[in-house]
């Protein structure tokens, strides 16, 4: 076995025994739906309402509509892992972002003929303003050392009420065709586009992670601050960054909600995405204290949320309902990898296999 | 630290600070900023505020949130976290407002009822977090999902209790003589409080001296301040944390059944965001979130001043939706720096 060469691929995704567990459930729900229902899988092309192809089923509904959480998930990992606590103001701060996108597109009309701005000017503003209050939330963290859950619980209460203000609580309606590329398909291309957004933000976050410190010394914040100091690294500002990050991820993830549909409702948009962003990085093994981190393992938890969400959906689950049968899972997923159980099931393991051979 | 001479002149007052406990001095700052509040909306917003009354429908209001965030605060004390207090809530007043109004069901089951969900909420989410060892956040967080999706399951739609004897419950007021006030037809009005405040006072008052005088309370401090030390004082750890998770699913459950009487209605919409309410009112109480430092009292300023505030929003002809919530977070915001910056005040060197 060429050990070392494994570790410096695997380095890129963190270890691998993270991954089991999201592979896990992933496989298993496929397993489900196969048994259950093997039309699940079933993808056809169709033509959409422009008349272009477009391919469509369950399982590119799940690429598609997991975008939003997989990229929320990639900014979580990092709060996460160096600061060990969460960002619980994402949903809030995607309604301040999405509101802004609206603002600079349609100005002050509600349903404007054309857009007043170029898209790429109102995304980037977008950025900044997501960025800033990022910002926002970094410094009560690093600089006034707030528990990073309280800390952003202000945003979280007041990012909606925000959104609202902004637009002084119209419901602006993007009429640019261009502008629903992001969020659905582009003409001529059948896949749709937030599979490639998400595709692009995986190899850029991989890279970054390969080619700079951001991965080895946010984990090292996580693990040990003092120590990470005493070792020349600068807590404060890798905390800081880390949800200036995050924010980028919100604009990008706010960016192809408001798309979607052109507009959105700031009460109700990305609901309790927070509590799913959460979601996915602990399903992906990751510890919420802080500490080591597996980005690829945070991003397949982000999928296997959507994929039990549709799963469930396909059911005739009611949507209201569908959050009981999530908790169901979700704790039956944490119980299954929590290191006691494990370690227990080992054990119970172990003891069959030998009473097996004591009677053979 | 600029001039020698100031150093000296605040060293009498300093050094009385830095003896006080984070819990005492973070409580200190929690009522005086309270009582600076009231103050300032009865000078700058009239006499609305001079009326008994209005200082009693803060406490109608706001009963449920009291008794959760009773529970609330131990959790955060002993260092974990509950958010499903708030799905909880609307449980438990869907299954109460069901069983009355469907199963015509007497009063005493129906608030069995609340107790037993709270109860056994408490009992899985303690188990899986003290003896499986799973982050109390994930917990409680599936806890919260499953509460709301149990609520659409048993009953999709929002209506009110038609149950007679639950009526009169709902009305049942405890009158405070000599503190009622004239309407503008120059009738007396005698000031009252609801049934759920009734609850809500007691369980401060028990919480309190659980926390402050019982080797259980005194338990929950050393759990959240540092656990390993907290072994070694020969403290059972998991069982503390077992009993604080119990503790909050049935303050829960009473807390429920207080939101209950106090609407008199069933919705899967009650108690939206409930469980932030109470962090926040927690945190405005000077619990920290990390453990070993909190107080019951505290928490009961909390409240007042969190709901203090949206009553001051609403009167101050904010009159659009959104400035309630910003004001909310702004207050929270100050507060915590305001926090922050006391203690990295106290503990330096």
């Amino acid at each position: 076995m060429d050990n070392t060469k494994s570790k410096g691929t695997l380095a890129i995704l963190g270890s691998f025994r993270q991954l089991i567990i999201p592979l896990v459930a992933i496989v298993i729900l496929a397993l489900f739906n196969l048994i259950v229902d093997p039309s699940f899988f079933h993808i056809a092309i169709k033509e959409n309402s422009a008349g272009n192809p477009v391919i469509s089923g369950n399982l590119i509904s799940i690429l598609d509509f997991g975008t939003e959480l997989a990229i929320l998930s990639i900014g979580m990992t990092l709060v996460t892992a160096a600061t060990g606590g969460q960002d619980i103001s994402v949903g809030s701060a995607m309604a301040i972002a999405g509101a802004v996108i609206l603002r600079v597109l349609c100005g002050t009309d509600s349903a404007p003929e054309t857009i007043k701005a170029p898209i790429i000017v109102a995304f980037l503003i977008s950025c900044v303003v997501a960025m800033i209050f990022g910002a926002f939330n970094g410094v009560l963290v690093s600089i006034f050392k707030i528990q990073p859950m309280v800390a952003t619980l202000i945003l979280f209460t007041a990012g909606r009420s925000i959104g609202a203000w902004i637009n002084s609580n119209r419901l602006p309606v993007v009429s640019d065709v261009e502008f629903t590329y992001f969020g659905g398909n582009i003409p001529g291309m059948p896949i749709p586009t937030p599979f490639f957004i998400a595709i692009a933000c995986f190899i850029i976050i991989a890279l970054v992670l390969k080619f700079t410190n951001l991965g080895l010394y946010t984990q090292a914040v996580g693990i040990n601050e003092k120590s990470s100091r005493l070792n020349g690294i600068n807590p404060t500002f890798i905390k800081f960054i880390t949800f200036v990050i995050l924010g980028l991820c919100v604009a990008i993830a706010s960016l192809i909600t408001v798309s979607r549909v052109s507009s959105m409702n700031y009460s109700t948009v990305a609901k309790d995405i927070e509590m799913d962003a959460i979601l996915a990085v602990a399903l992906g093994g990751n510890a919420l204290s802080g500490g080591k981190f597996s980005m690829a393992a945070s991003i397949l938890g982000a999928y296997v949320i959507q994929f039990l969400g549709t799963t469930l959906y396909k059911f005739d689950v009611p949507s209201a309902a569908i959050s009981a049968y999530k908790a169901v899972v979700v704790i039956v997923l944490v119980v299954f990898s929590a290191p006691v159980v494990r370690e227990k099931l080992s054990a119970l393991w172990k003891k069959i296999r030998v009473s097996k051979k004591e009677a053979s | 630290m600029s001039s020698n001479k100031s150093a000296v002149s605040d060293k009498g007052i300093a050094a009385k600070i830095k003896n006080v406990s984070d819990t005492n001095l973070l409580l200190t700052i929690t009522i005086v900023v309270f009582f600076v509040m009231y103050i300032g909306a009865i000078i700058f917003q009239g006499s609305g505020f001079l009326k008994p009354q209005t200082f009693f429908n803060i406490l109608n209001q706001n009963a449920t949130l009291i008794i959760v965030s009773c529970g609330m605060s131990m959790v955060m004390i002993a260092g974990g976290i509950d958010i499903s207090v708030g799905g909880l809530t609307a449980l438990v007043c869907m299954c109460c407002a069901v069983y009355l109004d469907f199963m015509g069901g007497n009063l005493v089951v129906s608030v069995l009822i609340a107790l037993a969900i709270g109860l056994a909420f408490g009992i899985v989410q303690g188990f899986l977090v003290a003896y499986l060892d799973i982050q109390p956040f994930i917990v409680t967080l599936a806890g919260m999902f499953f509460a709301r999706g149990m609520t659409t399951v048993v009953y999709k739609e929002p209506f009110n209790v038609a149950h007679e004897g639950f009526k009169e419950l709902k009305l049942t007021r405890l009158l405070i003589p000599k503190m009622g006030s004239y309407t503008k037809k120059g009738a007396y009005i005698d000031a009252y409080v609801e049934l759920g405040v009734v609850v809500a006072l007691i369980i401060v008052v028990i919480m309190f001296c659980v926390l402050r005088w019982t080797k259980l309370g005194r338990s929950f401090y050393a759990v959240g301040g540092n656990s390993q030390s907290a072994v070694m004082l020969g403290i059972n750890v998991k069982r503390t944390k077992f009993i604080t998770h119990l503790l909050s699913g049935i303050l829960a459950g009473i807390g429920g059944y207080a939101f209950f009487l106090h609407t008199g209605a069933g919705s899967p919409a009650h108690a939206t965001g409930m469980e932030m309410n109470a962090i926040a009112a927690s945190i405005i109480g000077g619990t920290m979130l990390t453990g070993g430092v909190g107080n019951i009292i505290g928490t009961f300023f909390g409240v007042l001043s969190l709901s203090t505030i949206q009553i001051i929003v609403a009167t101050a002809g904010l009159g659009e939706a959104w400035w309630t919530n910003i004001t909310i977070a702004s207050m929270l915001c100050i507060f915590l720096i305001l926090q922050s910056v006391i203690m990295a005040w106290k503990h330096r060197a």
